[in-house]
């Protein structure tokens, strides 16, 4: 018995191959739209910005591998912890006997860069979010699933390999939703927060943005944080579409298809 | 279907032309308020230009953040500067007695300043941090005469649009725009924590601007030129660190 929710799916998007005439059935072999074009493309420039962030953020850590709390820390104070690589500048001691290669001046236009890409994208996915209803009918979890039993069975599920079932192929778990809400609105926000609090020209006229996290060093150890916390994210993200099926997923999200194998009644 | 896909048709033309007439727009009223920084071309210059603009719109009158005296770091840390070349190491020996800073470009009274002159100066002190793009940071007192104070001094003409400086040391030089160049904390510093200015800090001169990151606070400062184009300074990019690869602004 196909999840309800296919058959609004197949009615709010145009141009889709394929409408059906009865709402508790799937056809057969059915091609139709899984994410709407804007989710598609907002993704897509999300993901490429991600990856420059990710590729960049690195290389400016590798210039200062040492994090500190409060609103001071310099090679002469005590850090909170190191990180146990080398570093590209001489002045930072490491252990390691070499130097790397200064590479932060182009990641730091790229990081700027992507930040800004990332920041205009999320802002249209959200607004338009809000407008579609994307959030209310796609990521808000419906009150019975929010028991611990149904998040429990999500997770159960999750352990033991089993193969999503066909109404997860069309909409998103209980587990899934909290995670994307969680993703979109705590931890881009902080990692966006977390960053402007370390730019000395944005706190002049905001100083509450550093003031509130505990000065400057503590920004850049959060930010450092979430950003960890956002590569988590991508890691299992990645891993739940390759496990149930890579082509289809990815298929979905390019295109906005899915295939469906066999007819389920 | 048919008048849905229309309808979509034309409403992303609609969309797309008034995108594209939009950034026509932004981009004519930039260039006319001075919110484009000169290193605007090449692949990063969306960033560069979305940052400069975004933070003068917000930062024109705004203030580095001061700190108590409680607050200042034990140690200043020095960071690593080239070896001297002979020019400096002949003002050090002289106890920097015979330092001067020249001011030239579009100044009514072309002028050059001893120490004793900036210090004979309104002085005034700011406890603000210093932020090195790399991630670390030191919050000290610096001692200095508005930079201001000295433009009014040579008269600075109405067309002006930066200011650029220049360390004793070859290949060392900056530029900022005259809201940056006018602003109340933007010093030519002589002393640091009631003392004069380390040399490994910057002395005995080192133009201080706590609202950008440390590498536009150029050290054994010497000449300073005002002018309306960074085209005809080095490969007229705005300063040396784009064309080390970084950014012309440094506010982020």
């Amino acid at each position: 018995m196909p999840d309800v929710r296919a058959t609004w799916y197949h009615l709010r998007v145009g141009d889709s191959a394929c409408i059906p005439s009865a709402a508790s059935a799937v056809p057969t072999t059915t091609v139709t739209s899984r994410h709407s074009a804007l989710v598609r493309i907002t993704h897509w420039i999300t993901t490429l910005c991600f990856l420059a962030l990710l590729v960049s953020g690195a290389e400016i850590v590798i210039s200062h591998p040492r994090f500190y709390w409060g609103e001071t820390g310099n090679v002469l104070t005590t850090p909170l912890f190191k990180l146990p690589i080398p570093s590209s500048r001489a002045l930072v001691p490491t252990g390691y006997g070499y130097v790397l290669p200064d590479q932060n001046g182009w990641s730091r236009a790229l990081h700027f860069q992507s930040a800004w890409v990332v920041v205009l994208t999320g802002l249209l996915y959200v607004i338009s979010g809000l407008f579609t209803g994307h959030f209310r009918k796609d990521l808000l979890p419906a009150k019975a699933t929010l028991s611990w039993r149904s998040v429990s069975t999500v997770i159960a599920n999750h352990l033991r390999f089993e193969r999503p079932s066909e109404a997860e192929t069309w909409s998103y778990n209980v587990l899934q939703r909290l995670t994307y809400l969680f993703v979109i609105f705590v931890l881009f926000p902080l990692v966006i927060w977390t960053g402007l609090a370390m730019s000395p020209a944005f706190v002049s006229a905001f100083p509450s943005t550093v003031i509130l996290l505990g000065g400057r060093q503590s920004a850049r150890t959060l930010h450092f944080f979430v950003s960890l916390a956002l590569l988590l994210f991508l890691l299992v993200h990645v891993a739940m579409i390759c496990l149930p099926g890579f082509r289809n997923r990815m298929r979905a999200m390019i295109t906005g298809h899915i295939g469906t194998r066999t007819e389920r009644t | 279907m048919t008048d849905l896909s229309r309808r979509k048709l034309i409403t992303t033309g609609l969309g797309a032309v008034a995108g594209v007439s939009g950034l026509g727009v932004a981009a004519s009223l930039a260039q006319k308020y001075g919110l484009v920084p000169p290193d605007h071309g090449g692949i990063y210059g969306l960033g560069e230009t979305l940052t400069y603009a975004s933070q003068r719109l917000l930062t024109r009158h705004s203030f580095a953040r001061e700190f108590s005296p409680s607050q200042i770091s034990k140690r200043p840390l020095e960071n690593e500067i080239a070896p001297f070349g002979e020019p400096f190491k002949r003002f050090q020996a002289g106890g920097f007695a015979d330092w001067r800073l020249t001011i030239d470009g579009m100044v009514d009274r072309p002028a050059s300043f001893s120490l004793a002159q900036l210090r004979s100066y309104p002085s005034r002190s700011q406890i603000t941090e210093l932020s090195c793009e790399e991630g670390w940071t030191y919050i000290a007192e610096w001692i200095g005469v508005p930079l201001s104070h000295v433009l009014d001094l040579v008269g600075t003409q109405p067309h002006a649009r930066y200011v650029v400086y220049f360390s004793i040391e070859p290949d060392w030089w900056e530029s900022i725009d005259m809201a940056d160049a006018m602003h109340p904390q933007t010093f030519l510093t002589y002393g640091m924590n009631g003392n004069d200015l380390p040399v490994g800090n910057g002395g005995p001169l080192r133009l201080r601007l706590p609202r950008q990151l440390g590498y536009k606070s150029v050290k054994f400062i010497t000449h300073l030129t005002v002018t309306d184009n960074l085209k005809k300074f080095g490969k007229g990019l705005g300063s040396a660190s784009p064309e080390g690869g970084y950014a012309w602004y440094a506010g982020i």
